[in-house]
């Protein structure tokens, strides 16, 4: 059974004198323990706002959230906000892009981390210190002791990551949800922090969403990718399947317009045309269709629907996909 | 290298650190870029790659002389720009220009397209044949991709990756020779990346144009490069090709970094190999002694705290690397060893008074 189900969850944002933008659009996966699933896309594309719906951050005036997130098997966008509170941090941890601005600047981080063990696990104020410094320990922290006493501003970027990243953990979350983590880091940092998640996903058997732009980091991390364009899921499928075949043109166009390190040089890189603003809307067909390279005359019209793939946990969004190569 | 257009030889950019209520006493300086020596070629792209706070975007602007370099010589083209006195070196910049990381925060939202083109020519005093500016201005717009009804239009009426086009439109406006892009397609969506990466080789072809890449994205500098200079800590620690940087990396510093870049491609991703660095960059206001990288290197020995090692050719390939034990790394002799990770504080409780515009900011968000 999975941890994490997410069905047809839909985020609407209202505004006065705009037309209601749909942000994320009947967007469902799963997430098994121990398992590490990706939400792959680009600007705008809803992977954020998919996260925020689920964990409740995003603010009820305004904003419709329909649709079931069931974490085993209770529907988190249906609980009372103090039940849902009891939920956040201790069944499911949040890793944040920008950890300067998810950190409080002014209370010292022993605080802030030992916070969550004593809202959650009822610790006292020395309990939850003292547990506090062996998760700052844990996540690769040097002299632990001392940086308890410190405000967020006396660290590195990649220090208050791992900071953040001990918040998350505090209370042994079975789900991670991680936005952006490494994004806002350098690649050598990018690298470490990377690493890390990895071992405590390995170590713990904590389940983990994550969420990014960055095909490579997917690549390396993630057990099955959700490509997501403009609100919804248009591929799935285990990595190492979507890497080799991308069947989607948004997927094969997107993984052909990334210069490699290990590619040839001085090749012209594939270029999607447009930008994600030339779209029409999912009702009127699919919304890539404008920008499609495979664009045919059924793409236009109809809804096109989420079909399951062959592969394992695989689906696609597609009516003119590109062709599965026969592996000779 | 048989023509080279641009020559920096030992340039050093140190900004001071100010204390102090009343006096303004000077307590340290950064050493942002300190000794960097460098030749690009005419019609070359030269790609700076390393990572925030490494003095790759300072040695850009001190290039063009919008930071005053402390010391060292620049040469373009035969000319001593750092003998080029207030005018002249406000007319030398038309053959120099920038490309900036963010085109929302480059172009200034209150000025039509037009406008933000012309003012470059006015500046150079090109602007008083209104037929040829016309002229120019929709030939420019016609090579970076963009509509001549864009002249009437604002900036925010275009997307990330048109404004991108805008920001190199102004800069081909005046015909330069050399264009410095700092970081140029980090803050773009990667649909959007490969268009101005495209682009920017396109317009080389067809114009002849130097550039000067900075960025921190190593993928994207070795596609568009033909010559690759890592820096560390405000100095050159390698310098190569791009396919014999990938190949054959020497300096400890460029194979963790090499390592460190994701590549999407599952079954690589299993299969290599990592160097994970231990900490953080040290503070450009109080460098380590000797080799920069030492207090994060695997490899260090006793020798790279006292002697800083220079930037030395390692055969005749023209790879150059600012390492006293690249060989021995290279052929196994020296083991990696263990590293303690030392806690680096971030520069901002010292940092200096620079403007918002040199500090490093990753926008590469979406």
């Amino acid at each position: 059974m999975p941890l994490l189900d997410v069905r047809d969850l839909s985020v609407v944002f209202r505004r006065k004198g705009a037309e209601p933008f749909t942000a994320v659009d009947g967007v469902s996966f799963s997430v098994d323990p121990g398992q590490t699933v990706g939400l792959v896309g680009e600007s705008g594309c809803g992977k954020s706002v998919t996260s925020l719906a689920i964990m409740g951050l995003l603010p009820r005036r305004g904003n419709t959230v329909a649709g079931e997130v069931l974490f085993e098997d209770t529907d988190l966008l249906r609980l009372r906000p103090q039940d849902l509170r009891d939920r956040r941090g201790r069944d499911i941890g949040m890793i944040f892009q920008d950890p300067l601005s998810s950190l409080n600047p002014v209370i010292p981080l022993g605080l802030q981390v030992a916070e969550v063990l004593e809202r959650h696990q009822g610790r006292t104020r020395q309990a939850a210190l003292r547990e506090a410094r062996q998760l700052l320990e844990a996540v690769g922290i040097p002299d632990p002791a001392r940086r308890l006493k410190e405000f967020p501003h006396q660290l590195s970027g990649g220090m208050r990551q791992r900071a953040l990243i001990a918040v998350a953990l505090a209370c042994k979350p079975r789900l991670l949800i991680a936005d952006e983590p490494t994004t806002a880091l350098d690649v050598t940092i990018q690298a470490q922090i990377l690493a890390l998640l990895k071992d405590l996903v390995d170590r713990s058997g904590t389940a983990l969403v994550m969420i990014t732009h960055d095909l490579g980091v997917v690549a390396g991390l993630c057990d099955t990718v959700n490509v997501l364009y403009a609100g919804k899921v248009v591929e799935r499928a285990g990595r190492h399947d979507l890497f080799a075949q991308p069947r989607h043109p948004y997927t094969h166009g997107l993984l052909q317009s990334v210069p490699r390190l290990d590619a040839d040089r001085g090749r012209r890189l594939h270029q999607i045309p447009g930008s994600v603003s030339d779209n029409i809307p999912w009702t009127e067909g699919c919304a890539f269709a404008p920008r499609c390279a495979r664009v045919i005359d059924d793409c236009i019209g109809a809804t096109v629907a989420l079909e399951p793939t062959r592969r394992r946990d695989g689906a696609l969004r597609c009516t003119n996909p590109v062709p599965q190569e026969v592996p000779a | 290298m048989s023509d080279p257009l641009v020559e920096i030889d030992d340039l050093k950019v140190h900004f001071p650190i100010k204390s102090g209520l009343l006096f303004d006493r000077t307590i340290g300086h950064v050493h942002a870029v300190d000794g960097v020596s460098l030749t690009i070629g005419r019609g070359e792209t030269y790609g700076l790659v390393g990572e925030s706070g490494c003095g790759k975007s300072t040695l850009g602007r001190g290039l063009l002389r919008l930071v005053e370099p402390t010391s060292g010589r620049i040469t373009f083209d035969g000319t001593d720009v750092r003998a080029l006195k207030g005018e002249q070196m406000r007319l030398f910049r038309r053959r120099i220009q920038m490309v900036f990381q963010d085109p929302m925060s480059s172009l200034d939202p209150r000025q039509s397209v037009e406008s933000l083109l012309v003012e470059g020519l006015r500046a150079h005093g090109l602007h008083r044949d209104r037929a040829a500016v016309r002229d120019r201005l929709r030939s420019t717009l016609d090579s970076v991709g963009l509509p001549a009804s864009a002249l009437t239009r604002y900036p925010h009426e275009f997307s990330g990756g048109q404004r991108q086009r805008i920001g190199i439109a102004r800069a081909l406006v005046l015909g330069p020779e050399l264009i410095v892009a700092d970081e140029p397609v980090s803050a773009l969506d990667v649909s959007i990346q490969a268009q101005v990466v495209n682009l920017l080789g396109d317009l080389q072809d067809s114009l002849g144009l130097t550039y000067l890449v900075i960025a921190h994205d190593l993928a994207v500098v070795r596609h568009i490069s033909d010559t690759i200079g890592v820096m560390y800590l405000g100095a050159l620690v390698e310098e190569a090709d791009g396919d014999r940087l990938y190949e054959r990396p020497l300096h400890p510093y460029t194979r963790a970094l090499l390592s460190a870049v994701p590549i999407p491609d599952p079954y690589t991703e299993d299969r290599r190999e990592r160097i994970l660095l231990a900490g953080d960059l040290p503070s450009p206001a109080d460098p380590p002694s000797g080799c920069r990288f030492r207090t994060r290197c695997p490899w260090s020995q006793s020798r790279c705290a006292d002697q800083r090692p220079r930037l030395r050719a390692i055969d005749d390939s023209g790879q150059r690397v600012a390492c006293h034990f690249a060989e021995q790394i290279r052929s196994g002799e020296l083991a990696m060893h263990e590293v303690r990770t030392e806690l680096v504080r971030p520069a901002s409780d010292t940092a200096p008074d620079v403007g918002p515009g040199l500090i490093q900011t990753r926008t590469d968000l979406p």
